[in-house]
């Protein structure tokens, strides 16, 4: 008679140590293969609870308040220090070459299309999605998600929905207030502590980017924003019992929140420049992406 | 006497997580009316029959009937619709941390019958009255409350929605002896008013004893040789001291035996 549940006994000596391995590598591509597709079947359900039937009206501003103007500051606080970092780090080369002037296009540019939005996202991923995994994870621990559905309420319905919801509508609104904050950031820097002729700042800063650059950002940005409220909210609905397990769950949101968002950023960068190609052929940028 | 008819049938149910046999070949019917007590060691499945008879757990073989019907053929809406004749008190309760207790008490009345807004507080008055709790908890949120005043909340909560079936896990576990025999009065209470079918998980016998007109049994199934059953007994909680299988007169009188040995041997054998 044996204590606790059957689990496989460990082999014992190199061959049962190989045989061993083995399967821990089987079951571990087995495991990886199974959280794809339960991932895949989370996110559609949750696409289709999102098109069935909208969340109340409380609870989704009560999301949004906690993801949206509850990051407002955090945002805007890195906002404005990333475009005063680019703004220092870009200024001596710069100078070197009597192009001090160009800040602002360089700036601009950066924090419309690429710092904005992904640093945006990174930041949300920490705050937003941490948290967001931590509380639905200590809801599934402390059974708070299994009496949902036993009141008969779908979980996902009621709880990934409006915080989905969320993240899609707002992440991309704080991203406008980064870029934002990040060009007026680099802006003060270059006028008043670099000493940059403000005219001609401005002027260049207009030169080089063009309303395709905000919108460039802006669908990244709600990509990124959809990552975010869909991972955090899967590590947090599949969170192992114990302090631990919720601890691992707001890790492993952000972490894996960053890997796709990284991933998504190369490959969103890749598909709008070709997008823009096609819409604006004859355009100096075009010309310089086809060679 | 003619039998009540069974209002939760189990047949041939077999529930495994991963590796881990936790239920095998467990069949069991429960009549309309009857309040029936699963007792057992920690980790012989208690929770998983309770929580896969209302479909929180799917079982790989077998399956459970309600009310005639068998529950893993709903569908994901016609499952949810169900639940509201079940009432299901978590073991901690398991209330909203985010809500106040008049949220929690109301918020299967607003999930299923949001327009009749009227009759949501009172029949929230009536459940808090029912499980004792006074007005003034209304407003606070459950951290404020003790172990014993949450557990009556989620008392009130599986009661507001008149359930025929309320399932207990574990309802006086954490308690001291004094409100642990509230909770057995109120599920008694519970039963005679409302005429409610219960099935209580416990390891409380004096639980057991009380409220249930019948208590199975359930053993480990890791730590059963073959085919031999996992329900070691069925009958009515008076026969439970003269049971014939010498592990249920171990359980019921709280005897370790030779286990700690077991324990050590085996986390010697690694």
């Amino acid at each position: 008679m044996s204590t606790g549940y059957e689990t496989a006994p460990r082999r014992r000596g190199l061959l049962g140590g190989l045989y061993d391995s083995i399967a821990d590598l089987g079951a571990a591509v087995l495991g990886a293969i199974d959280t794809f597709f339960d991932m895949a079947w989370f996110v559609w359900r949750t696409l289709i609870w999102l098109t069935t039937r909208l969340p109340r009206r409380e609870t989704l501003f009560g999301n949004m308040y906690q993801i949206g103007v509850l990051s407002l500051p955090v945002v805007a606080l890195t906002g404005t220090f990333i475009g005063m970092v680019l703004a220092v780090q870009s200024y001596t080369q710069f100078r070197e070459f009597g192009m001090e002037t160009q800040l602002g296009g360089v700036i601009n540019r950066s924090m419309f299309r690429e710092l904005g939005p992904v640093l945006a996202a990174t930041m949300l991923a920490g705050r937003v999605g941490s948290a967001m995994a931590a509380e639905l994870g200590t809801m599934r621990v402390t059974e708070q998600i299994d009496a949902l559905s036993s009141m008969g309420a779908n979980p996902i319905q009621y709880l990934v929905v409006p915080r989905f919801l969320s993240c899609l509508l707002l992440i991309p609104s704080l991203t406008i207030m980064a870029v934002f904050m990040g060009v007026m950031g680099g802006l003060i820097y270059s006028v008043f502590i670099l000493d940059i002729d403000m005219h001609h700042y401005v002027a260049n800063g207009k030169l080089f980017t063009e309303n395709w650059d905000l919108f460039y950002g802006v669908v990244k940005s709600v990509f990124f924003g959809a990552t975010i409220g869909l991972v955090s909210c899967y590590r947090g609905f599949h969170c192992e019992p114990g302090a631990e397990g919720v601890g691992n769950a707001a890790t492993s949101a952000f972490v894996q929140s960053f890997v796709v968002i990284i991933v998504l950023d190369l490959v969103l960068s890749i598909v709008l420049d070709k997008i823009y190609t096609v819409i604006w052929p004859q355009s100096q940028m075009a010309m310089s992406l086809a060679g | 006497m003619v039998a009540a008819e069974p209002i939760i049938d189990i047949h041939d149910l077999h529930v495994r997580f991963g590796r881990q046999q936790v239920l095998r070949d467990i069949s069991l019917s429960v009549p309309r009316g009857q309040t029936l007590a699963i007792i057992g060691e920690s980790g012989c499945g208690k929770t998983v029959l309770l929580k896969s008879i209302i479909g929180l757990v799917r079982p790989q073989q077998g399956f459970v009937e309600f009310d005639g019907k068998r529950i893993d053929r709903f569908s994901e809406q016609e499952l949810a619709q169900q639940r509201t004749r079940f009432g299901f008190v978590f073991q901690n309760a398991a209330l909203f941390d985010s809500m106040s207790i008049a949220e929690n008490i109301l918020f299967p009345l607003r999930q299923h019958k949001p327009a009749q807004r009227k009759e949501h507080e009172q029949a929230m008055l009536s459940c808090l009255a029912e499980v004792g709790l006074p007005t003034s908890v209304l407003s606070k949120r459950p951290a404020e409350l003790s172990g014993g005043m949450r557990k009556r909340v989620g008392v009130a909560r599986a009661l507001v929605m008149n359930p025929e079936v309320v399932l207990y896990d574990e309802p006086t576990t954490g308690l001291d002896p004094i409100v642990s025999d509230v909770i057995n009065e109120l599920m008694m209470h519970t039963r005679e008013h409302f005429g409610v079918t219960s099935i209580i998980v416990t390891h409380d016998m004096k639980t057991a004893r009380k409220v249930a007109d019948r208590v199975i049994m359930l053993y480990p199934r890791t730590r059963l040789e073959g085919d031999e059953p996992q329900v070691l007994y069925d009958g009515a909680p008076a026969q439970l001291d003269v049971a014939d299988d010498q592990r249920v007169t171990q359980f019921v009188r709280g005897e370790a035996g030779d286990r700690l040995m077991e324990m050590r041997s085996a986390k010697a054998e690694g």
